[in-house]
């Protein structure tokens, strides 16, 4: 009796932190308050209230993003902090070259992805045009190890801020695509995004805690992988899981759904990087 | 010799004449969301429709449903229905129904048709023309699930 009673606590809270998630709110990050939950957006018609997927975790996995000593993330901060600063290409240049201050960077991340010159553009697009027409440098892979490390330390730059995204004017095609791709159902399963995401989150799908899909937290630790995954490399997993063939990461459509994604979390807070299941 | 190779050429013969019996995946008739006629001559195996109801490869059921029945599966999802007392609430032709297309009885829902071959946008191209599972897999689960009675 004695020697099972702490296992029956640890069974409890083990279930708690999974079930009761949704409702603990506080995110505090190195004691700065984080905002995990906000009135949704008018566009948003079938849902009154936008969550940040860390709602959704356990309380384990909720406390790795607490502090950044334990955020495994991190790891890969500091290897961005060493590629920021590292000479490459033709022109003999690095990024630190031209922008000295990192934390310049404050306030980009909320609102990407955005359009440029009549293009929609990801974070990843500006590192790879600064590589290839600044530095003379090769572009890198859209989801590889360098870009994810460079653009978690983009955007913890912007850690806190709310996401505001531009959805209207230039940017409105791009949105509509977004979320046509959001509500069209694909794959083998035929299922879309809000099958899961808008009409079922909250609820268990076999051992996943289904979430709003919010991408606030992006790039974000896995650590079902254990490395940085990029925003299109999520999408094309979840593709993927439904069967589907998926679309090309860094291609048109992933960077609407990109867009349309990050407007239903607009107020939510930047979390990069982030840690999830 | 000659006597096994007879018996060879029989049980290749009658595997084919099987699976030509199959409905095949476009050719199940509806009623109401309801399919009355089995989809292959073999009469289901309630057992192995119950492992072909965990399967992650397979049905992968369990994702969406609970299930008292299988207390030995860590993860029971809650997407959709419980299965417990499912035989109560719904016969086996609108089982079979729902197992097959269950968009034929609830419009738009979230499950996936599990015995349709084309009507799906994008397949990963290994599962391109194909159905989730086999007619005898989806007669095998409909088998079982008919055993799951409370009351």
């Amino acid at each position: 009796m004695m020697k099972s009673a702490p296992w029956v606590a640890l069974v409890a809270m083990g279930f708690g932190g999974a079930a009761v998630a949704q409702d603990s709110k506080a995110l505090n990050v190195e004691g700065t308050a984080l905002v995990t939950e906000a009135a949704a957006p008018s566009h948003m018609e079938n849902v009154d209230t936008i969550y940040s997927g860390w709602r959704f975790r356990s309380g384990e996995t909720q406390a790795l993003q607490t502090d950044d000593f334990d955020n495994p993330a991190m790891v890969f901060v500091d290897q961005g902090i060493d590629q920021f600063g590292k000479i490459d290409g033709t022109e003999g240049k690095a990024c630190s070259s031209c922008h000295e201050n990192i934390e310049d960077f404050a306030g980009l991340r909320p609102q990407l992805p955005r359009v440029q010159d009549g293009k929609l553009v990801s974070m990843e697009n500006l590192v790879n045009t600064c590589r290839t027409e600044r530095m003379g440098a090769e572009p890198w892979k859209w989801s590889g190890g360098q870009m994810t490390a460079v653009t978690a330390l983009i955007g913890l730059q912007s850690r806190g801020m709310p996401i505001d995204v531009a959805i209207d004017g230039d940017a409105a095609p791009f949105w509509e695509k977004g979320k046509e791709l959001y509500y069209t159902r694909v794959g083998q399963l035929d299922m879309s995004c809000s099958n899961c995401h808008e009409d079922n989150y909250g609820t268990m799908i076999r051992a996943d805690h289904l979430s709003q899909g919010q991408i606030n937290g992006f790039p974000t630790y896995r650590l079902k992988n254990a490395k940085l995954n990029s925003t299109h490399g999520r999408f094309k997993g979840c593709m993927k899981n439904i069967r589907a063939t998926p679309f090309a990461e860094g291609g048109d459509e992933f960077k609407a759904l990109e867009l349309y994604l990050a407007s239903r979390g607009q107020g939510l807070a930047v979390e990069s990087p982030s840690v999830r299941n | 010799m000659k006597h096994a190779m007879g018996f060879a050429a029989i049980a290749v013969f009658g595997a084919s004449m099987a699976f030509a019996e199959d409905v095949k995946p476009m050719a199940v008739s509806f009623a109401d969301g309801s399919v009355e006629a089995a989809l292959t001559s073999t009469a289901g195996d309630p057992a192995n429709g119950r492992k072909v109801f965990a399967n992650r490869k397979q049905g992968n059921c369990l994702a969406c449903h609970m299930n008292a029945d299988l207390p030995e599966e860590s993860f029971h999802g809650e997407v959709g229905p419980p299965m417990d007392g499912v035989a109560d609430r719904w016969t086996k032709a609108e089982l079979r129904g729902i197992v097959t297309n269950s968009k034929m009885m609830f419009e738009g829902t979230i499950m996936p048709a599990f015995y349709v071959d084309s009507g799906y946008e994008r397949p990963l191209d290994e599962f391109a023309g194909k159905s989730i599972l086999t007619a005898q897999q989806v007669e095998d689960i409909v088998a079982y699930l008919i055993t799951l009675k409370e009351d």
